[in-house]
């Protein structure tokens, strides 16, 4: 019995990464969200920079592949691509995997850059994409902080 | 008692009904919709354009300039096919093409370069502060690329279509690229809503 423990933590190991790997994706919501918040219009007017809309955002097909844009604040605000009104959001559906360039005056390029991904598939792709969503996931996180 | 046997057995439907989500657009979805910026511009057809002439029809609205080597005619050939595939009811869409460069693209020009896409589409200019100021109010983007030799100069210009309801409210945005049959997807159910 004891000469099979050292397998114990090679199992540890191995059962969360084959899981990571095989198991389905499944994701709350499809929706990436990117948002205004209130007072934005008059922080920006007191001199503070506030960038919302990084200018790559990066989408994969069936698990995050709509870019929902909100406005919160009390002004109509350029958000990318589009004009919103206060209160209002714009949902954009991706369903062909590809690079999207949009003509954009809140970036300094001028433009703003979606890639979607396509769907990974089951094993080291799955696995791959699991990693990027939790560090994108920590660093948002640590933005917050 | 029949009837109310009858209410009673198509009651899950309606309810069903009510409840049923409303079809996704291909397009970018504004919600709520709200009013679309009106404007008035000189037409291509010799009459104001202006938003209001088109109520009770869908108005797909694009930004662009009869030089423009790739983006325009792409766009103009796919909603021309779009109408096209939508047979009868293209009577009730209407194709608004407002340029942004004023300074080669008068009435005239206008006219002539539409025509080669389909007959019913129609054309705006006016003068650079009106065009500017309508293209701010819909968020749209525009500005000149220095030519490399000679003055044969470009636009750099936002590329999306904007889908205008039957009542004017602003409640979608194609973005470049899509094709026809996007377009006749969101365009059915944009004729087929009140």
């Amino acid at each position: 019995m004891k000469r099979w423990l050292w397998l114990l933590p090679v199992v540890m190991v191995l059962a969360p990464l084959a899981w990571a790997a095989f198991a389905p994706i499944a994701l709350p919501t499809r929706d990436e969200l990117f948002e205004i918040p209130p007072g934005t219009y008059a922080r920006r007017m007191a001199g503070d920079k506030i960038e919302i809309l990084p200018d790559r955002i990066d989408l994969t097909l069936g698990l995050n592949d709509v870019l929902l844009l909100r406005n919160r604040d009390e002004v109509p605000q350029q958000f990318g691509p589009v004009l919103i009104m206060p209160g209002q959001s714009f949902r954009l559906p991706f369903e062909v995997a590809s690079s999207y360039s949009f003509a954009c005056s809140a970036h300094a390029s001028g433009q703003m850059a979606v890639v979607v991904a396509p769907t990974p598939e089951r094993g080291w792709q799955a696995l791959k994409w699991r990693w990027q969503h939790f560090k994108k996931n920590r660093n948002k996180q640590e933005e917050g902080r | 008692m029949k009837r109310r046997a009858l209410l009673l057995a198509t009651l899950p439907l309606s309810v069903l009904a009510a409840t049923a989500p409303a079809p996704r657009l291909k397009a970018g979805v504004f919600e709520p919709a709200q009013p679309a910026p009106e404007f008035a511009l000189k037409g291509s057809d010799g009459a104001e354009l202006k938003l209001a002439r088109f109520k009770g029809k869908l108005v797909l609205l694009v930004f662009g300039f009869t030089n423009c080597p790739e983006v325009c005619p792409t766009t103009l050939a796919t909603l021309a096919q779009a109408r096209k595939d939508l047979g009868a009811d293209a009577a009730d869409v209407q194709v608004v093409y407002v340029t942004v460069d004023p300074e080669r693209d008068d009435v005239t020009r206008i006219r002539k370069y539409l025509g080669a896409f389909d007959a019913t589409f129609i054309g705006g200019t006016d003068t650079p502060d009106t065009l500017a100021a309508m293209r701010k109010r819909y968020g749209v983007v525009a500005e000149k690329i220095a030519p490399k030799q000679g003055n044969a100069y470009g636009m750099n210009h936002s590329t999306s279509v904007f889908l205008i309801d039957r009542t004017g409210k602003l409640q979608a945005m194609m973005p470049y690229g899509h094709q026809a049959k996007d377009f006749v997807h969101d365009l059915k159910i944009l004729l087929a809503s009140k």
